[in-house]
């Protein structure tokens, strides 16, 4: 029964209702995760725009393209656009929405309409982003340092800071769901100990966010009000600390980090031991250490500080704790390592971007030591070496993860499959075109090539071609999978229950899934990860 | 372990009624109570690193200029910020009777008593806006017309500014406080809460002792800075 | 249901704890301890909040341990915000070197 334009006549989440008020009305913790979906991939391309502009600006030495104002909003708006419009939501408001509850064995989120709140609420901040864009956007870079967002910058500060303020709330909202219904909607049976790895990370992540989040909510309502009424505790004129805002803004964002990593490293937890047949190496530790890193990221933030104005003795103290932080994700990268040995692998799409993601995720993760230091961070501070460093974690690993986990639940979320070899090419291009758009970058940076700047010494710029050029290939990348994802929705083969014999409840209910999720709540008595009891993976068709 | 749907029946809310409460995505009204309480705890945890923020940003001043915060403290409304700090407390009094009274299956106590904290909430609204229009008649308002005579007068007028953010943003909280109690007193009135069915009081109770807790802090950090006289 | 009914008596003497304390923080904020003022007053405040949270709030009868990891949770991370931001302003002029 698999013809490409089968009708289904089970009824699953999709076909069981139509219309635009079915989806924008549902409290559906699927649809919720595929409205999510559309929004995002919208903002990542909006963001992905801005970052094309900053690479044709940046081929030549000289400033232009764009005149400095106009290139200061660009790079604003990218990092606001990607960061709290794309990464923060990324994985944990697609995948997580989608799949926490089946993964679970439960009907849907603890509060399905506070759910439904949440992506409006993102929506709402997401306008007020585009707005901020249409007029002419922020030019305080997306860390809207004070005074100059406050009191001198000419900008749309105001609507920038409103809708990040808004899209918090979302996120907030998201995280809180999260965490009660992992608490008190698990199946019977369903120990923290038997949960998918995917669960404890989304759970420190949603830790992440109710923690942190709000004391941004406040940072950014300060600088609003201090911008519009001149009620200032930012302003030195009038007695205030740009550096408390930095405390401030950071104590919340230096974790955002996190809330960008930890999803993805959930992810590959699920498909690591997926295509190598073999149960996750170190469970525990795995799980322990998303616990870990969610701990540990609260207590490093000043280190984005360093040459500010801190005092050396509290650098000293975050420098240190910087380097206890990197820890756990070494813990991560090494379990997943020895679960890959004496492993069958398969290198599929989604174990593709697996590996890729555990290869340059250790290498943002590495320079993130280098930065960590205090002596190399004075000197790297501000230049292309941190641009590089975290791009190497966010898109690199990120955006990687999240591609992995789109490839690798597509199946089970649309019922369809994809082109593999399309799958691999995409995958084989975003390597490809994101070291070659990166790599240089941390050269250049070392060098000294300063960040936000829109022109440069003309030393840097073969390594600048390189980079821009790298930049077009990842594009290309990036739009494959749009493409042939929408494709395989009306042309792709159909997905059957379980196309990896994978582990994991979602796995046992039809793909796509029924509104309920399962027929009849199930009973967990098995560990995690059981590819000793699965069959093998199906050969590719 | 079939579950049925239909909440949004406003009519039935009577003690035997507990069916009909039940969310589908739920077992049974206990995992629905649990979930909803946990909900409403970790809501109140995101509202306490809110308000940390405003604290925190306080504690440093304070630590960095004592001798323009004790001497701004002196022009609070010693009195004012007293009794609003006992109208709180007797409010917070109320709402734990009123859910003390919803688990005796007393509908009219209930009723009664989330009014008397809804009146004493209001009560705390106006105190609190007649002490904001006597600051600025007195030009304590950070801006241009801010006038202080104390020592430090720079950091006098930031003492000033986290009053009017952190006072402020609580008087906000109130406010939606009272519209929060107000519609679970309507609700009351209608029949809607049981002894078996009771949660949104119980959690519209919770936050508004969170925000009487807010206040205990604030007001010995604003009003009672160093010692004082009693006006 | 397993919900404790918390008898009216411990509320009203609650209550009177709060007005008590109320009181006192007030008349003591008139004597000049010097530099215990602000202690003094931060402790009755505590005992004020842990009053209102373990009696009011139920904490104290709360049966879910979950909820008393989230509160403490949230008292330590507030801990952390308040406590390493001020590593950073109190050890400003430790060094005799401008800026440091």
């Amino acid at each position: 029964m698999s013809t490409a334009t089968q009708i289904t006549e089970t009824e699953n989440y999709l076909n069981v209702d139509y219309g635009i008020k079915s989806w924008l009305l549902t409290t559906d913790h699927k649809r919720i995760g595929l409205l999510y979906l559309a929004s995002i991939t919208l903002f990542f391309f909006v963001g992905g725009f801005f970052a094309l502009l900053i690479r044709l600006e940046l081929l030549t030495p000289g400033g232009d393209l764009v005149q400095s104002d106009i290139y200061n909003r660009l790079f604003t708006m990218h990092g606001i656009v990607m960061i709290f419009l794309f990464l923060i939501p990324s994985i944990p408001a697609v995948i997580g929405n989608f799949f926490i509850p089946m993964m679970i064995g439960a009907r849907d989120m603890a509060f399905p309409k506070i759910n439904l709140l949440s992506w409006y609420l993102f929506m709402a901040g997401g306008a007020l982003i585009l707005y901020s864009i249409l007029t002419g956007g922020a030019d305080t870079g997306w860390t809207f340092y004070t005074p100059f967002s406050t009191e001198y910058s000419n900008s749309r500060v105001v609507a920038a800071a409103l809708g990040v303020f808004v899209a918090g709330f979302s996120s907030i909202l998201t995280g809180l769901n999260f965490i009660v219904t992992i608490h008190r909607m698990r199946a019977p049976g369903m120990t923290w100990s038997r949960m998918p790895l995917f669960l404890w990370s989304n759970y420190a992540t949603a830790v992440i966010q109710v923690l942190g989040t709000p004391v941004l909510a406040i940072t950014l309502a300060l600088v609003f009000l201090e911008r519009v009424l001149h009620i200032g505790v930012f302003n030195p004129q009038m007695g205030g600390d740009p550096l408390l805002f930095q405390h401030l803004f950071w104590f919340y964002s230096h974790p955002a980090v996190y809330i960008m990593i930890l999803p993805s490293m959930g992810v590959i937890s699920e498909v690591v031991p997926c295509f190598a047949r073999k149960r996750i190496f170190g469970y525990a530790f795995v799980a322990m250490s998303s616990v870990a890193i969610a701990v540990f990221g609260f207590l490093v933030w000043a280190h984005h500080m360093f040459v500010a104005g801190v005092s050396v003795y509290s650098a000293l103290v975050f420098s240190l704790l910087s380097y206890a932080v990197a820890v756990p994700s070494a813990v991560k990268v090494f379990n997943w390592t020895a679960t890959m040995y004496k492993g069958s692998i398969y290198l599929r799409t989604p174990m593709l971007y697996a590996l890729g993601f555990i290869g340059l995720f250790t290498i943002g993760g590495m320079t993130g030591l280098f930065v960590a230091a205090l002596g190399i961070d004075v000197h790297v501070t501000d230049t292309y070496f941190v641009v590089a460093h975290f791009h190497y974690i966010m898109v690199g690993g990120a955006v990687m993860g999240y591609l992995a986990a789109i490839h690798f639940w597509w199946p089970k979320i649309t019922g369809k499959l994809y082109p593999e070899l399309w799958g691999r090419i995409a995958a084989a291009t975003i390597f490809l075109g994101f070291n070659l758009t990166f790599f240089p970058l941390f050269i250049a940076g070392y060098l000294g090539m300063p960040r936000r700047y829109h022109a440069y010494a003309p030393e840097f710029q073969v390594l600048n071609v390189f980079s821009t050029a790298g930049a077009s290939i990842l594009g290309v990348g990036y739009i494959l999978p749009l493409l042939y994802l929408l494709w395989s929705l009306r042309y792709g083969k159909d997905a059957g229950d379980n196309p990896w014999n994978a582990a994991g409840l979602e796995w046992m209910t039809a793909s796509p899934p029924p509104t309920h999720n399962f027929a009849e709540t199930p009973v967990v008595t098995w560990d995690p990860y059981n590819y000793n009891e699965l069959p093998d993976m199906p050969e590719e068709e | 372990m079939s579950a049925q749907s239909s909440h949004g029946n406003p009519a039935s809310g009577l003690a035997a009624a507990a069916p009909a409460a039940l969310q589908h995505q739920f077992a049974d009204l206990e995992q629905q109570r649990e979930s909803a309480t946990l909900g409403m705890w970790v809501f109140l945890i995101t509202e306490v690193m809110f308000f940390g923020g405003m604290f925190t940003a306080y504690l440093i001043y304070r630590v960095m200029y004592p001798a323009a915060f004790q001497g701004a403290s002196q022009h609070m409304l010693f009195w004012a910020g007293t009794v609003n700090t006992a109208v709180l407390i007797c409010s917070s009094l109320f709402v734990a009777l009123a859910v003390h009274a919803v688990q005796e299956d007393h509908r009219r106590l209930l009723v009664f008593f989330l009014l008397l904290a809804l009146l004493l909430g209001l009560a705390f609204l106006v105190i609190k806006g007649y002490e904001y229009h006597d600051h600025w008649v007195n030009h304590k308002v950070p801006g241009a017309s801010f006038q202080f005579d104390g020592p430090d007068p720079l950091h006098a007028e930031v003492f000033f500014a986290l009053y009017f953010l952190m006072t402020g943003f609580h008087a906000l909280h109130m406010v939606i406080g009272v519209g929060l109690v107000s519609t679970i007193a309507f609700l009351a009135w209608r029949g809607r809460f049981s002894p078996a069915y009771h949660t949104p009081v119980d959690n519209a109770g919770l936050y508004w002792h969170f925000v009487d807790i807010i206040w205990i802090f604030l007001y010995p950090l604003l009003y009672l800075i160093g010692h004082r006289r009693l006006w | 249901m397993a919900e404790t009914i918390v008898r009216k008596r411990t509320y009203l003497v609650v209550w009177a704890g709060l007005m008590v304390l109320t009181s006192v923080t007030a008349l003591v904020s008139c004597i000049n301890l010097g530099q215990w003022n602000a202690p003094v007053a931060l402790a009755i405040a505590c005992t004020k909040a842990l009053l209102v949270a373990l009696f009011f709030m139920h904490l104290r009868y709360e049966s879910s341990k979950i909820v008393w990891v989230w509160v403490l949770a949230g008292v330590f991370w507030l801990s952390v915000l308040f406590f390493l931001s001020m590593t950073d302003f109190l050890t400003r002029q430790f060094l005799n070197v401008p800026g440091k």
